[in-house]
C-alpha cells in the first residue's frame, strides 16, 4: 500500500509520466506543454524528463493540432493532446466531430484511433469568459467517441491512464476547480474502468447523479440531508460514454427518486439525456418526476456572477424536497 | 546565389517540358524523367481517363450515387502515384479515385463510398493511402500526423496530400502547411488548381500571385507546374517527394490544370461558365500532348498502344462487372465498428433492429 497525498492535478501528471514510461508511443502535445508544463501544470516536467518528441509545443491551432494526432494515431502512435481550455477546443470541433469520431466506422474498423483529448473544463474558477465551458454534451453526442469526466483524485489518475491504453478516442473532460483539490490515494489500487458509473454514498430516499465537478457539490448536499434526516445516494457517472444504466438505474429504483445535478445548461444536454433515460427505464419504480439542478441556459457568466450558474447544495436540497415526498 | 526567398518562391512560369503540341522543352531545373516512365505513365493516363468515363457512365446507369470526375486532370491524378514508394502515404479527397487506383488500391473497393454501400471499402493499410476525404483540407493535418510519426519511428516515408483550389481556403490548409513546416514534416502538398470550387472560380478563393506562393507565408518552397504534362508533373512532384525525403521539410506543388467537365453529375456547369472558356483547356489536353510527344520521339509502339488499350479495356470491364450487380448490405453494420468493444446501448440498438426487421419478415 503506497499512500500519497496528491491533488487531481499531480494524479493527472503522474498518470502521464507513468503512461509515457509505459509506452514508447505515447506522445503528449499541445499549446504550453512544452517547458511551462501546461498553463495548469499538468504536464509539469515531461519534456524534461521525455524529451521535446515525447512532449512538445505547437503551433496555436487546435484544429491541427487534433489533425495531427489523427495522423499520429494512424501511424502508431498513441497522442494525448491538450486543448487547454474548454472553450478552446472548438477550432478543433469538425476534426473531433468527422474525423476523431468517425474513422473506424469510416474504415470498417481497419482504422482505429486511440488518442485522448484533454480538456480543462468547466467553472468555479473565477475564470473570464470562455475558460468556464461545460462542453461534454457536444461530445457525448457525437456517435464513436468517449466521454469521460473524473470527479476524485484516484479516479483521474487511474481513468486516465485507462483513457490513454483504451482502443478508441477518449475526450476526457478535467474539472479545473478540481485540479487542486487533494485526497490522500493509493495509485496502485484498482478502480472501476472506463463505463463503470459508482456509488459514492447510499442512501435510501433518494438519488443524485452527477459528474465531475457536480459529484463533491452532491456529495455535499447529502451530508447536509443527512443531517437533516433524509438519507440519499450519490451516483459518480464517471464516463458519460459509455453510459452506465444499470448502475445508475438500480439506484434510482432502490430510491424511487432521483435529482440529475449538473454544470452545463440543461436543455438539451447530458443531464436532459439522463432524465430520458432514468424515465423510460424506471417509471414504476419513480415516485416523482426526475428533477435536474443544471446551469442555466444562458452563455457562462463572468466571474462576479457564476455563483448564480451554479449548482449548490441548496439548490440541489430544493430539489429534493421538491420530489412529492407528500400529496399535496 | 539565391536568396532563401528566392528559395521558396515557384517558378516565374509554371513548369512545362511537353507543350500541348507535344513539344519538348529544356527546363533548368528540371529533367524529363525516362522514357520507360514516359511510357508506363502513358497507359496510366488511358487507364485513368476510361474509369472517368465508366464511372460517369455508372452514374448515369444508376450504380454510383455521383462521381467526381478528374476528366482532364488524369496527369495530376496519375503523377501523384507514380512519384511515391510502396512505404509512403497517400492522402487523397473525392475527386482523386484514378490516383488511388495508380496507387494500386482495387477500383470497385476505391468506388464504395460512391456506390454507397460504405463509406471507404479499402484497406488504409494495404497500400498506405488515407481514406478519401470529403471535408475539405481536413486530411492535410492528418497527413502531417502520419508523416511526423514516421520520422519519429525512424522511417523515410513521406506523404503526399492532395487537395483542390477551393480547399487552400480553409483553416486547415494554413494550418496543415505551418504545422508540417515548423514539425519539417515530410510531406508534399499538392493542390491541383482545376479553377473551379463547384461554382466559385479561383478568383474568388484568392488574390495571391498563385497558390504556390503562400509557401514562403510558411517558410515552405512552393513550385508550380502545367497539370496537364506529365513530364513536367514527374519531374516537379519526383523532385518535391525527394526533397522531403531528404529532410529538406514539406514542399508545397501547385498543378494548373482545370475542371472540364461540371462538378459532378448532379452539377450544371453552364450556370456559372461559358463553353469558350472551356474548349481551349481541351486542346490542352493530358493524354493528347503526351501521344504527340511519345509519336515524334518514336516511343509508342504498336505494343504500348495495344497495352494501353487493354488495360483500359480490362478496367472498364471490372468496373461494370464489380458495380453492376446490386451490392448486398448487412444491417449488422451500422453498428459495428463505432468501438472496439460496443457500448451497452448500441448493442441494445443493434437488438431492437434485428428485431424489427424478423417481424417485417415473418
Amino acid at each position: 500500500m503506497t499512500h500519497v497525498k496528491l491533488t487531481m492535478a499531480q494524479a493527472l501528471n503522474q498518470a502521464l509520466r507513468d503512461a509515457m514510461k509505459a509506452d514508447d508511443s505515447v506522445l503528449m502535445f499541445g499549446e504550453d506543454v512544452g517547458p511551462l508544463g501546461g498553463v495548469f501544470r499538468i504536464t509539469d516536467g515531461l519534456t524534461a524528463e521525455f524529451g521535446e518528441d515525447r512532449c512538445f509545443d505547437t503551433p496555436l491551432a487546435e484544429s491541427g493540432i487534433v489533425g495531427m494526432a489523427v495522423g499520429l494515431a494512424m501511424n502508431g502512435m498513441r497522442p494525448v493532446v491538450e486543448m487547454q481550455f474548454d472553450a478552446f477546443g472548438y477550432p478543433a470541433f469538425e476534426q473531433i466531430v468527422s474525423h476523431v469520431a468517425k474513422m473506424r466506422n469510416r474504415t470498417r474498423g481497419r482504422v482505429a484511433l486511440p488518442m485522448v483529448i484533454r480538456m480543462p473544463y468547466a467553472g468555479g474558477i473565477g475564470g473570464v469568459e470562455h475558460h468556464c465551458d461545460s462542453s461534454e454534451s457536444y461530445y457525448a453526442h457525437t456517435p464513436g467517441l468517449t466521454v469521460v469526466a473524473p470527479s476524485t483524485v484516484a479516479d483521474a489518475y487511474t481513468l486516465l491512464r485507462r483513457a490513454i491504453e483504451w482502443p478508441d478516442p477518449v475526450v476526457f473532460m478535467e474539472p479545473k476547480k478540481l485540479y487542486w483539490a487533494k485526497e490522500e490515494v493509493d495509485l496502485t489500487e484498482d478502480v472501476p474502468g472506463i463505463g463503470k458509473a459508482v456509488v459514492r454514498r447510499e442512501g435510501a430516499d433518494a438519488t443524485l447523479i452527477a459528474y465531475g465537478p457536480s459529484v463533491p457539490i452532491a456529495m455535499e448536499a447529502a451530508e447536509v440531508a443527512a443531517a437533516e434526516g433524509r438519507q440519499l445516494t450519490v451516483v459518480d457517472l464517471r464516463s458519460v460514454v459509455p453510459f452506465d444504466d444499470e448502475t445508475v438505474c438500480a439506484a434510482v429504483r432502490r430510491t424511487g427518486r432521483a435529482v440529475v445535478v449538473a454544470e452545463a445548461s440543461g436543455f438539451a444536454s447530458v443531464s436532459s439525456e439522463i432524465v430520458a433515460r432514468v424515465t423510460e427505464r424506471c417509471f414504476h419504480s419513480l415516485a416523482a418526476p426526475v428533477r435536474r439542478v443544471t446551469g442555466f441556459d444562458i452563455p457562462y457568466p463572468p466571474p462576479k456572477l457564476e455563483k448564480y450558474q451554479l449548482p449548490g447544495v441548496d439548490r440541489i436540497l430544493d430539489a429534493v424536497d421538491d420530489l412529492q415526498w407528500e400529496d399535496s | 546565389m539565391t536568396t532563401v526567398e528566392e528559395q521558396l518562391l515557384p517558378s516565374k512560369e509554371p513548369v512545362r517540358l511537353i507543350d500541348q503540341d507535344g513539344v519538348l522543352h529544356d527546363h533548368s531545373s528540371y529533367k524529363l524523367p525516362a522514357e520507360q516512365t514516359l511510357v508506363d505513365g502513358y497507359v496510366e493516363l488511358i487507364k485513368g481517363r476510361r474509369i472517368n468515363d465508366q464511372a460517369s457512365a455508372l452514374v448515369r446507369q444508376g450504380r454510383l450515387a455521383v462521381y467526381p470526375s478528374s476528366h482532364g486532370q488524369e496527369a495530376c491524378q496519375v503523377a501523384a502515384s507514380m512519384v511515391l514508394a510502396d512505404g509512403d502515404w497517400l492522402f487523397p479527397t473525392y475527386r482523386d479515385t484514378v490516383s488511388i487506383v495508380s496507387r494500386g488500391v482495387d477500383p470497385i473497393e476505391t468506388l464504395t463510398l460512391l456506390r454507397g454501400d460504405w463509406h471507404s471499402g479499402y484497406d488504409p493499410y494495404e497500400r498506405n493511402v488515407a481514406p478519401q476525404s470529403t471535408p475539405l483540407a481536413t486530411q492535410l493535418t492528418h497527413a502531417v500526423g502520419v508523416a511526423h510519426a514516421a520520422r519519429l519511428k525512424g522511417e523515410d516515408t513521406v506523404v503526399m496530400a492532395l487537395c483542390g483550389d477551393g480547399a487552400t481556403s480553409e483553416g486547415d490548409f494554413h494550418e496543415a502547411l505551418n504545422f508540417a513546416a515548423v514539425f519539417q514534416t515530410p510531406v508534399v502538398f499538392f493542390v491541383q488548381n482545376n479553377e473551379y470550387a463547384i461554382s466559385v472560380p479561383l478568383s474568388k478563393q484568392t488574390i495571391a500571385p498563385s497558390i504556390a506562393h503562400k509557401g514562403i507565408g510558411y517558410g515552405v518552397p512552393g513550385e508550380r507546374a502545367d497539370g496537364n504534362d506529365l513530364a513536367g508533373l514527374l519531374a516537379v512532384l519526383g523532385q518535391a517527394v525527394d526533397k522531403a525525403r531528404a529532410g529538406e521539410g514539406p514542399q508545397l506543388v501547385e498543378a494548373h490544370t482545370y475542371r472540364v467537365q461540371a462538378h459532378t453529375n448532379a452539377d450544371d456547369a453552364t450556370r456559372y461558365r461559358q463553353d469558350d472558356e472551356v474548349t481551349p483547356w481541351l486542346e490542352r489536353d493530358p493524354i493528347k500532348r503526351l501521344e504527340a510527344y511519345l509519336n515524334s520521339a518514336g516511343l509508342l509502339s504498336d505494343d504500348t498502344k495495344k497495352r494501353a488499350d487493354e488495360t483500359a479495356t480490362q478496367v472498364a470491364q471490372y468496373l461494370r462487372d464489380g458495380l453492376m450487380p446490386e451490392p448486398g448490405v448487412d444491417s449488422e453494420d451500422l453498428f459495428r465498428h463505432l468501438y472496439a468493444v460496443p457500448t451497452p446501448q448500441l448493442v441494445e440498438q443493434a437488438a431492437f433492429l434485428r428485431d424489427e426487421l424478423a417481424r417485417e419478415e415473418s
